[in-house]
């Protein structure tokens, strides 16, 4: 492979694995500090448990996070560095501006979270958590303003061959960034919801066969308590509350982002048409959504694609929000790049060995196609799921059904795939450019970039593929050690955030695993320690 | 000279000289968890002395990068791409070290931990010895063409000063985490760490002495040097004030060696920010490496506001943890009782 395929893969992996991580830090964060903020105003103790094991959940999840997001932002250089050269003057703000302003707020903020229980007054511990979502709220702000930047350059032109920034404004209220944004944040909230769903149906499941809570006559739960630390009363109100709050969330953060996607999608249609084109499969100029079309499998032929199952009207409405007005096919679209930005790529030496191959302008359809279907369907599906699941628990608690808990637990995966997709379909859907032009923007010195050109030339095909192979198999290995500890917490429930929920006297005497510290009080030093 | 370049050199170099101070000592921690630390207690009063605040630490690192992208963008692009094979070291340590102090306490056996352990102690010494070799070899220079891009293969940035630089950092971190942990633990560790301080301190700080006593040779200015003097007259004073108990002291006093070190070498380059060694006239300097005079102007704004307030907030965590943390306080680890494991010796309610 050449390096810039691999540099490809490579950030495609990182970023991918990366944003498995963030929207569950996002949405849950939002969560919790709802969660114990309830807490701190009602006192009761069912919130306090829902802080505690959600946050540890929460925070066995951050971290990964916050690893591989130093990557992210070290791989532009160290891979990258022709682009870095080109869009830093613009490019490089957003960033500085999300560490600076949102992930020293996070991590510092998050630290007294997590140690200060006791140190710190309830509400001023209860702040913290919030200052500390709203950072890593801002800081999705930022990175997408980034990223806006790349699919619709704006407030800047070149100079010297190179874009500088001439209106901040104009960049920091990109209206791409603007529709991402909440699209963003709402899938973030949406795989927070289908996260609590799951895990909230499989410990009422569990509750249920173990024969804790029983089912009455008329089908009404009677929570019940074993003598086991945190299966109590409470216990049951932890989870029936989780799988509300979580199927609400996913229900209502599905609606935003098909209100915000169907926004985005307009906007797509004007500053990307060919992405949008790609993501229908559309050859022909013409109104009809497809349903289901097929073609020959890497075909760059835009004939071989049949459209089996086709809406008039709706593609339209997509696009321009009437059902008649023509939209622009792949095939008219592609003679209009070909027109404005050249059929081959310059003889210049940042292209290195690809000067003067050929273009391509059509993103690879089977990604751009399937990939906005598969956005758009793990979404919905994760939101109906969630409004049967309100439906079938309103009496108070799960069927007793394991395939219905399996169901649930793996339909966390569902909004996980949508905002996988999403992304891929997006960034893929850029392709050939790696900073797409703005087609407002006319004129010979016109803001964008080929992903051609974008590769770092000093670095070999081996550097590449060695870090590809290295960040792979370390991800891959930290993904199982990750999983494997939020199935162990899970698992344990309450308690294993809540330790002192075991606590009786009698384990204070016959607790043969003694430190330094047992039997004393443990001080307010270490409220929490590793 | 320019103003806003020249402005935003200094603000790189206390970002990154604010990220040795605060992560140094962290880094340390990590090395001296299988350095220095007997058992599991003690490397658990190690590991809370640093658990509020790493993670904090570490984001002065991530701004350092981030503010070189965008007020340097030809400096970083040349630097990280130059230097592609040890930044991934340094990128898979800092993984693995991260991870590791989240999950190390949430396993129950002795493997468990003692891996979590070897990743902390590995991780914190590749990524110390790994950042060190990246800013030494971003002084004295890298084997870069006319474009920025770096000739002669994947090796070609290896030198005698990368190793110099590397073991700088590692040295520096593991003496200011001895004067750190004399500052914040009580009872044997804290007697012990300040033994180790006063008895390795002019072997830890020999490295970095030396790599900013080089550039004074070959690029020294009037200040610079001068700077270097008080550095080690700051060095001095530590060592003094550790045998005589004063730790807050000799801690302060580890921070002047940094700043003023830093400063030393910094000043020396200026305003060469990386040095091509195939030709002089493809150096990056202040003034061909930057961003324009907007985005400078832009960011100056947003860090006048924001560096101020990230310093008292960070300030304000040291504060809200200043106790001494000591192995009588670290409270037995519960291993928590899944509901599964449990289920079949009690009785159902």
């Amino acid at each position: 492979m050449e390096a810039l395929e691999i540099a490809r893969w490579q950030f495609g992996i990182t970023t991918v694995y990366h944003f498995m991580m963030v929207p569950l830090t996002i949405g849950l964060g939002l969560l919790v500090a709802v969660m114990q903020t309830l807490w701190h105003r009602t006192g009761k103790e069912e919130y306090l448990r829902m802080t505690k094991f959600w946050g540890k959940l929460f925070l066995i999840n951050f971290i990964m996070g916050v690893a591989t997001g130093i990557v992210q932002e070290f791989q532009f250089g160290m891979a990258w560095s022709e682009y870095s050269r080109f869009v830093g003057d613009i490019f490089g703000a957003p960033l500085a501006l999300e560490s600076l302003l949102a992930f020293f707020v996070e991590s510092t903020f998050l630290g007294l979270w997590i140690f200060g229980w006791k140190q710190l007054k309830p509400a001023i511990h209860l702040a913290c958590l919030w200052v500390a979502v709203v950072g890593s709220v801002f800081s999705a702000y930022f990175i997408i303003v980034a990223n806006s930047w790349m699919q619709h350059p704006v407030g800047a032109k070149i100079i010297d061959g190179r874009p500088v920034m001439t209106d901040a404004w104009a960049v920091f209220t990109n209206n791409t960034a603007l529709v991402a944004f909440p699209h963003t944040l709402l899938g973030a909230l949406a795989v927070a919801g289908g996260f609590l769903l799951g895990i909230a149906w499989y410990h009422l499941w569990r509750r249920r066969t173990d024969g804790v809570d029983t089912v009455g006559a008329d089908g009404k739960v009677i929570p019940g308590e074993a003598a086991i630390p945190g299966r109590d009363r409470t216990d049951y109100k932890v989870w029936i509350r989780s799988l509300r709050i979580g199927a609400v969330v996913a229900m209502i953060s599905f609606a935003g982002t098909a209100l915000t996607g169907d926004l985005q999608g307009k906007l797509m249609f004007e500053q990307q048409p060919m992405k949008m084109a790609a993501a229908e499969a559309a050859c022909h100029d013409g109104t009809g959504f497809s349903v289901l079309s097929i073609g020959n499998l890497g075909s760059k032929n835009c004939d071989d694609i049949k459209a089996v199952i086709e809406v008039p009207g709706i593609l339209s409405f997509l696009a321009k929000g009437d059902f008649t007005t023509e939209v622009k096919g792949v095939n008219s679209l592609l003679d209009q790049y070909k027109a404005d930005y050249g059929t081959h790529l310059p003889n210049n030496p940042i292209y290195g060995e690809r000067a003067g191959q050929e273009i391509q302008y059509v993103p690879v359809m089977e990604v751009t196609y399937w990939g906005f279907r598969m956005m758009i369907g793990f979404g919905g599906l994760a939101a109906l799921a969630a409004l049967l699941a309100l439906w079938v628990t309103r009496k108070g608690t799960v069927p007793a059904s394991r395939w219905l808990m399996r169901l649930a637990v793996f339909g966390i995966l569902a909004p996980f795939g949508a905002n996988a997709a999403g992304w891929i379909f997006t960034e893929m859907g850029r392709q050939p450019f790696v900073v797409a032009p703005n087609p407002a923007l006319n004129g010979i010195d016109q803001v964008f970039m080929f992903t051609a050109a974008a590769v770092s030339p000093g670095v070999s095909a081996g550097e590449l593929l060695t870090s590809l192979i290295v960040l792979t198999a370390v991800y891959a290995a930290l993904l199982v050690v990750e999983v494997k500890l939020l199935v162990k917490f899970i698992r344990g429930g309450v308690v294993s955030a809540m330790p002192e929920l075991a606590h009786t006297p009698a384990d204070e005497n016959g607790d043969t695993d003694k430190g330094p510290g047992a039997g004393k009080p443990a001080g307010d030093v270490l409220a929490f320690a590793y | 000279m320019e103003l806003l370049p020249t402005i935003w050199f200094i603000v790189v170099a206390v970002l990154w000289t604010g990220y040795l101070f605060l992560e140094g000592f962290d880094l340390g921690v990590g090395m001296l968890m299988k350095l220095f630390a007997r058992n599991n207690t003690e490397r658990r009063v190690l590991l809370n002395t640093v658990g509020p605040v790493w993670d904090g630490n570490e984001v002065w690192l991530i701004t350092a990068g981030a503010a070189t992208f965008a007020a340097f963008p030809l400096w970083y692009a040349s630097l990280f791409s130059a230097l592609y094979l040890p930044l991934l070291v340094v990128l898979v340590a800092l993984i693995f070290r991260a991870v590791a102090f989240e999950y190390r306490g949430k396993g129950d056996t002795d493997t468990w931990r003692a891996r979590w352990d070897w990743a902390i102690a590995l991780g914190s010494f590749f990524a110390a010895f790994g950042v060190g070799a990246a800013l030494a070899l971003t002084t004295t220079g890298l084997p870069l063409n006319a474009n920025g891009d770096r000739e002669g293969g994947a090796f070609a940035w290896f030198s005698g000063y990368a190793v110099l630089g590397g073991l700088a950092v590692v040295g520096f971190s593991l003496l200011h985490a001895l004067a750190f942990l004399a500052l914040k633990t009580d009872g044997d560790i804290r007697h012990r760490a300040r033994r180790w301080f006063v008895r390795l301190l002019p072997v830890l700080l020999l490295p970095l002495a030396g790599w900013a006593l080089i550039l004074q040779f070959l690029e020294g200015k009037p200040w610079t040097w001068a700077a270097v003097i008080v550095a080690v007259v700051a060095a001095a004073a530590a060592w003094f004030l550790a045998r005589r108990g004063s730790e807050g002291r000799a801690f302060m006093a580890m921070g002047a060696f940094l700043l003023l070190g830093s400063a030393s070498i910094f000043g020396a380059v200026f305003p060469v920010v990386l040095p091509s060694t195939l030709d002089p006239a493809f150096d990056l300097t202040v003034s061909n490496a930057s961003s324009s005079d907007y985005t400078l102007g832009l960011m100056s704004v947003v860090a006048a506001v924001g560096l101020p307030l990230v310093i008292t907030y960070q300030a304000w965590t040291y504060w809200v943890f200043r106790r001494r943390v000591s192995a009588s306080q670290i409270p037995v680890a519960h291993s928590f009782l899944p509901a599964i494991a449990v289920r079949a010796f009690t009785t159902k309610g």
